[in-house]
């Protein structure tokens, strides 16, 4: 198949990136949509989900939004020390996760959290892995959003960026060794396409057909440099071909057109076919971290355009339009909402600090004998 | 028993626990028809098949990347790393990931593998096949650090090292691979982490030294003995964890002590041995602590053998500690 290639920059000047429209989505390829900006379906790549199965989908997104709103306010006021927000990401973790098995596993980066809390994670233990306290399952030791569920699946990932790549790609080689019906999704964002785990984790992943879903978030931001600083490439799709490996382009903002993305690459990796690359077209809203002010680096009016292309919104005015949902139903979906995350902090903030011993617990197995003799030292001084 | 090379010992070790353990599975570069570029794991892929002994891309992080998932999953992987020289992109892959998992999920990962790899002078390798670096893995918390001398001792701390329940370091003496030949007891064999070992008794000073600086602390505790002094010799086996207490006690009884390593002088692991018995020990001591160690130098690769601690070079630092 013939493909435009990227405009070349002359050798010698250094021109300063393309600059695209506000809202334009970079790289004029195609996306894989299904659902409309104005809430109409394609009936051709329609997954044909039934109703519940969306309200579903759309109250999920509804609940970690909200999640994520008062997430970064208990952060402004003092009562949690960070936080990643992912506002106007919610279709690209909530349709990707939704089309796998819960037996599937899932390695995440930083703005894919949503997706503990869709395998069961309780909100209580997720705020509390953001305090950092005695009833969080990482024990205080981890910065926040870095959650760990293994009943659900979902890997405890680190801060380097990339690394979770080749993991994901090894877990899938091993549940195939081990005989499971297990296929893996590892996420990413568009900065960790330019790391070293990914060239080596895609490698892996395609000459060794692990049966993986490798799933790039491009939120087109790594905290300050956009996406046309991060890859002279036209699309981070249009990557895999050097790998042997097929990829789709997806609307990320499109819940159903991820969902069906997800679904079908899922299919081949069950099916022994090997893996797929997804890189999902979506948009980075707020700043990088609760410590990031994008208004340094980048122009309101680009944001703006993309609350017009608000994943939840667009959803939302499909299920009015087919008349499963109401602004009742909405009022009563906000207020059960709210209550749950109220409640949730309730119970989170009431624990209390990391027991003192988890300071050298969990570095082996048993601590070794010098370790715990400077910790018996230190205990008695 | 059998006589055995050090190399053979290793095989015979993976071979073990490859029939013991299905979860088991080894790769990595030139490891599978081949057999490693040393030949370590010759005849495990024709055994045990091609999806459990595979070669790799040529891709350090990769290899360690893969592995780290894997460990993750529920299986045991083996990951060879040709020379230790060339670990480095994969560096981050093990100090940050696989050392910090079963910390940073507050336990509920955990990552049980082993990194073996060849390492350290004396095969006439140059800067990079010929490096001692283990000290960079023994500063990071989450990693165990296991150094053979013998081939029995590569057995059974080999066999330790892959049903721990954390990640290993197995750092393989190059030189020694096929210079050193010994007893290997047949079937199970298994040394623990962390007990060291008395290589020789002695009364008048002590010579910690692990790997290939084993046999060259040897030499010099003959050449020692013609001058009348005695001579113990202190295998520590796994750097991490530390049997402290056996060298504590040795040097209670010696009274002096010389660390002997082949990395570069400066905060190599001997600095760390040094550190230990001035803290601990300087109530016995009758003499200055002593290292003797490669130079604060690139390795080189004509000048090698006047790189490497040799025998006289021990013998010069054991004399030290009688004659401040």
């Amino acid at each position: 198949m013939a493909r435009k290639s990227a405009p070349r920059r002359k050798s010698g000047s250094r021109k300063a990136p393309r600059k695209s429209a506000p809202g334009q989505v970079a790289g004029s390829a195609r996306m894989l949509s299904v659902l409309k900006e104005d809430g109409s379906l394609d009936p051709n790549r329609d997954p044909g989900l039934p109703t519940e199965t969306l309200l579903h989908l759309y109250e999920t997104m509804v609940r970690v939004r909200e999640f994520d709103r008062r997430m970064l306010v208990l952060q402004r006021q003092g009562r949690i020390g960070f936080y990643g927000p992912i506002l106007g990401q919610e279709a690209a973790t909530v349709g990707s996760v939704a089309a796998l098995e819960d037996r599937d596993w899932i390695f995440p980066a930083l703005r894919e959290g949503a997706a503990a809390l869709m395998r069961g994670l309780p909100l209580h233990v997720a705020i509390a892995q953001l305090i950092g306290n005695d009833l969080d399952r990482c024990k205080g030791r981890q910065m926040p959003c870095h959650y760990t569920f293994k009943e659900g699946n979902y890997y405890g990932m680190s801060s380097v960026i990339g690394t979770q790549i080749s993991h994901a790609v090894g877990a899938a080689m091993a549940a195939r060794l081990r005989g499971d019906d297990v296929v893996v999704a590892g996420y990413m964002g568009d900065g960790a396409t330019s790391a070293n785990d990914f060239h080596s984790g895609m490698n892996f992943a395609a000459v060794y057909k692990a049966p993986c879903v490798l799933i790039c978030q491009n939120n087109q931001w790594a905290i300050s440099v956009p996406i046309s600083m991060q890859s002279a490439s036209e699309t981070l799709a249009m990557k895999a071909d050097a790998y042997g490996m097929p990829s789709v382009r997806v609307d990320g903002n499109d819940v159903l057109a991820v969902y069906a993305a997800t679904r079908e690459a899922a299919q081949r990796a069950r099916q022994g076919d090997g893996p797929t690359f997804l890189e999902l077209v979506t948009y980075r809203r707020l700043g990088h971290s609760s410590s990031d002010d994008p208004s340094r680096y980048r122009d309101e009016a680009e944001v703006a355009a993309w609350e017009q292309r608000d994943p939840v919104e667009r959803l939302r005015r499909h299920l009015e339009q087919a008349g499963n949902w109401s602004a009742d139903d909405e009022q009563g979906l906000q207020d059960r909402i709210a209550a749950e995350v109220n409640e949730a902090i309730r119970e989170a903030e009431a624990a209390g600090p990391p027991a003192r011993e988890t300071l050298i617990t969990d570095v082996f197995a048993e601590p070794t004998p010098g370790l715990l003799a400077d910790y018996r030292d230190w205990l008695a001084d | 028993m059998a006589q055995s090379t050090l190399i053979e010992a290793v095989t015979d070790a993976l071979r073990h626990e490859m029939r013991n353990d299905d979860r088991v599975v080894v790769f990595g570069e030139d490891v599978g028809k081949k057999g490693g570029v040393f030949g370590a794991t010759t005849g495990i892929q024709e055994e045990f098949g091609d999806q459990r002994c595979f070669d790799t891309p040529l891709s350090e992080c990769g290899i360690i990347g893969a592995a780290v998932g894997m460990a993750v999953y529920g299986i045991r992987p083996i990951a060879e790393i040709q020379f230790l020289d060339f670990i480095y992109p994969a560096f981050d892959q093990i100090v940050s990931e696989a050392a910090k998992m079963r910390y940073r999920s507050g336990g509920e990962y955990t990552c049980p593998m082993v990194i073996r790899t060849p390492y350290g002078g004396g095969i006439r390798g140059g800067h990079y096949h010929s490096q001692s670096s283990e000290a960079y893995f023994c500063h990071t918390p989450g990693l165990k650090v296991v150094i053979p001398s013998t081939p029995a001792d590569a057995k059974g701390l080999l066999i330790s090292s892959i049903r721990d329940e954390d990640p290993v370091m197995f750092l393989e003496p190059k030189r020694s691979y096929r210079s050193v030949k010994g007893e290997v007891p047949e079937g199970e064999h298994v040394v623990p982490l962390g007990k060291g070992r008395v290589v020789r008794e002695g009364t008048d000073v002590t010579v910690v030294a692990y790997g290939a600086m084993v046999p060259v602390a040897e030499k010099a505790a003959e050449a020692m003995q013609q001058q009348g002094k005695s001579v113990e010799i202190i295998d520590p086996r796994s750097l991490v964890p530390l049997d402290e207490e056996l060298i504590l006690e040795s040097v209670r009884k010696t009274g002096r002590c010389v660390s002997v390593y082949e990395a570069p002088k400066t905060c190599g692991f001997g600095a760390e041995i040094a550190a230990i018995v001035a803290e601990k020990a300087i109530g016995h001591l009758e003499g200055p602590v002593v290292r003797v160690a490669g130079f604060d130098t690139p390795f080189p690769y004509a000048l090698e053998h006047l790189y490497m601690p040799d025998v006289r070079r021990v013998v010069a630092g054991i004399e030290k500690t009688f004659n401040w």
